[in-house]
């Protein structure tokens, strides 16, 4: 990754490139914030030298909503509308860690039917994603077909979470104490239906991306990450895993009920495009045996929420503390601080595309071909509400 | 933990140090010893992952509280670092040249609070802001409540209730 820097702009003193417009060697272009090649609302300042990426800019704000300080003038229940909307794609990460935090300084015991209905919510988020990230990554290569394949799959898993919390895309399933509600009756039947179906896609997926020529040699070799990049850009999940590093915090620092679960997360070495789609191919395979595992073991009944005191007046001690567990993306965390008022006094969310949009996208773009820039950017699973709160 | 604890007492003047969890801890040093703190940790702890950078507003104590928050990803420990800095003139050691995503925690503090970073690269470039002039809004005496009805209008036939009471009403009817 030490490109040959005389194709390249001139460092000058203070750092930075000098990139002169005027020479005609540069030119400056913009992908997104509307543009069907990347992830969300956000965008790149590209500056390229013919088809070749020579320095990119990540600019976000297109959706900032000051989610963090909204949350300063609400009641702690009041918080959870508008934290679920930190990351659309998978909002129930954030009903976890905010009910995660206000547990742990109010000192609250969730029961233990309650941490097996937590996993399986979380799971089948995670699940619901990687349906569509998984051959979202064929879409970046013009391979649409997946995408469409994946998405009708999503739509009935969104139907179980649908008949289980009333919602489909926000679901605010898991609240301080516990959850919402338990399994409607045969859901596990027709979870089990959608499963069947999951297992099929995964084949079909394999048939179609992984053993695709023109898939695997444009994504084979592209945007490697080394692995000493892991620590000093902050690289997380799949993406760690994929350059052979183990982050998974569902293994690390296991949470709810996945200590009595048996998986084992994938990891590779080769870190290109192609191992990180992989990676995110096989935690498909190892969602669907989660979800199967947890409907075998989990009681059929049971207490599912604690006694909280009366929301509208709950006060929690003064404290602060830092929850997190594993989004499809990888680490996702919650700094909480409380004053012992009923509202935080300050809330940080913290996903790993805050660090693999910016810094290491940045950094990962320079030497790519133009053409490249969105399959790069989808290998990071980038979500920008959770990088501008 | 105990024993890194016991370490860090001894080569820095540490304040105030909260076990949250078995495996998080939180202590407080002075602002000149911050960096160092930290540059120690990631050097000769193993604390070699930046999982944060953020910042409280104690408005009623003038102060900003600053939290570095790092992973020691071979021994699964974290701990984080507190420092407390004047909210006049807010400035802080720039810890940058650490990790190569410090520097966009950085500008984002900058932004949002007013905290200055002098050296962080970018330190001054808007980053989800765009032609921002009023106060830093993530301090807390911006008040956003304000700041939507000086800067927006209400298209007619909305209605709007105070969350709080409406709630009240909706679910506590007779408190």
């Amino acid at each position: 990754m030490n490109p040959d820097r005389s194709l390249y702009p001139e460092m000058g003193e203070d750092g930075k490139p000098i990139i002169d417009l005027s020479s005609h060697k540069f030119l400056k272009i913009w992908q997104g914030p509307q543009h069907p090649g990347v992830t969300g609302n956000m965008s790149l300042e590209l500056t390229v030298n013919g088809d070749e990426i020579v320095e990119s800019k990540t600019h976000v704000g297109y959706l900032h909503r000051g989610f963090e300080k909204l949350m300063e003038r609400r009641k702690f229940i009041q918080c959870f509308p508008t934290c679920i909307r930190m990351c659309v794609a998978e909002p129930d990460p954030n009903e976890y860690i905010l009910s995660s935090c206000i547990e742990d300084l109010a000192g609250i015991e969730v029961p233990e039917m309650a941490q097996w209905l937590r996993t399986l919510a979380l799971e089948m988020a995670r699940l619901q994603v990687l349906l569509r990230g998984v051959p979202g990554q064929g879409g970046t290569f013009a391979l649409g077909l997946g995408y469409q394949w994946g998405n009708y799959i999503r739509d009935l898993i969104l139907d179980r979470f649908e008949e289980l919390t009333g919602g489909r895309v926000y679901h605010m399933y898991i609240l301080p104490g516990g959850v919402r509600g338990l399994l409607p009756d045969g859901f596990k039947k027709r979870m089990e239906e959608n499963l069947k179906l999951v297992d099929e896609f995964v084949k079909n997926i394999d048939d179609l991306m992984y053993n695709n020529a023109v898939f695997k040699q444009r994504a084979k070799g592209l945007a490697v990450i080394p692995k000493e990049w892991i620590d000093t850009y902050g690289v997380y999940g799949p993406a760690a895993r994929a350059a052979g590093v183990m982050r998974d915090v569902r293994k690390t620092h296991p949470y709810l009920k996945y200590a009595e679960l048996d998986f084992e997360p994938y990891t590779t070495t080769e870190s290109d495009v192609y191992a990180r789609s992989r990676v995110r191919w096989y935690d498909l395979q190892m969602t669907v045996d989660l979800i199967r595992q947890i409907m075998a073991k989990m009681p059929e009944k049971g207490e599912i929420k604690a006694e909280t005191p009366n929301v509208m007046h709950w006060r929690i001690p003064k404290g602060e503390t830092y929850q997190k567990c594993e989004s499809s993306r990888g680490e996702y965390g919650m700094y909480m601080v409380t004053d012992g008022s009923d509202m935080p006094r300050r809330v940080n969310l913290k996903g790993p595309s805050y660090t693999h949009a910016n810094a290491l996208l940045d950094k990962l773009l320079i030497n790519a071909n133009i053409a490249d820039t969105a399959a790069i950017m989808v290998s990071l699973a980038t979500c920008p509400p959770e990088i501008e709160r | 933990m105990k024993d890194l604890i016991k370490d860090i007492e001894s080569r820095f003047e540490v304040s105030d140090y909260i076990q949250k969890l078995d495996h998080l801890a939180f202590v407080t040093v002075e602002k000149e010893q911050a960096i160092a703190l930290v540059t120690y940790l990631r050097d000769y702890r193993k604390f070699t992952s930046l999982t944060l950078l953020t910042a409280v507003d104690w408005l009623e104590d003038g102060v900003f509280q600053l939290t570095y928050l790092l992973n020691n990803p071979s021994e699964l420990t974290e701990i984080g670092v507190r420092v407390m800095i004047d909210r006049e003139n807010a400035s802080m050691e720039s810890a940058h040249h650490l990790w190569e995503n410090m520097m966009t925690y950085q500008r984002e503090l900058r932004e949002m609070f007013g905290i200055d970073f002098p050296g962080s690269p970018r330190i001054n470039e808007d980053f989800i802001l765009e032609g921002w002039g009023d106060l830093p809004p993530y301090r807390r005496d911006f008040d956003t409540k304000v700041y939507s009805e000086e800067t927006y209008f209400p298209r007619p036939g909305r209605q709007s209730n105070d969350p709080a009471t409406y709630m009240k009403s909706k679910m506590y009817p007779n408190e």
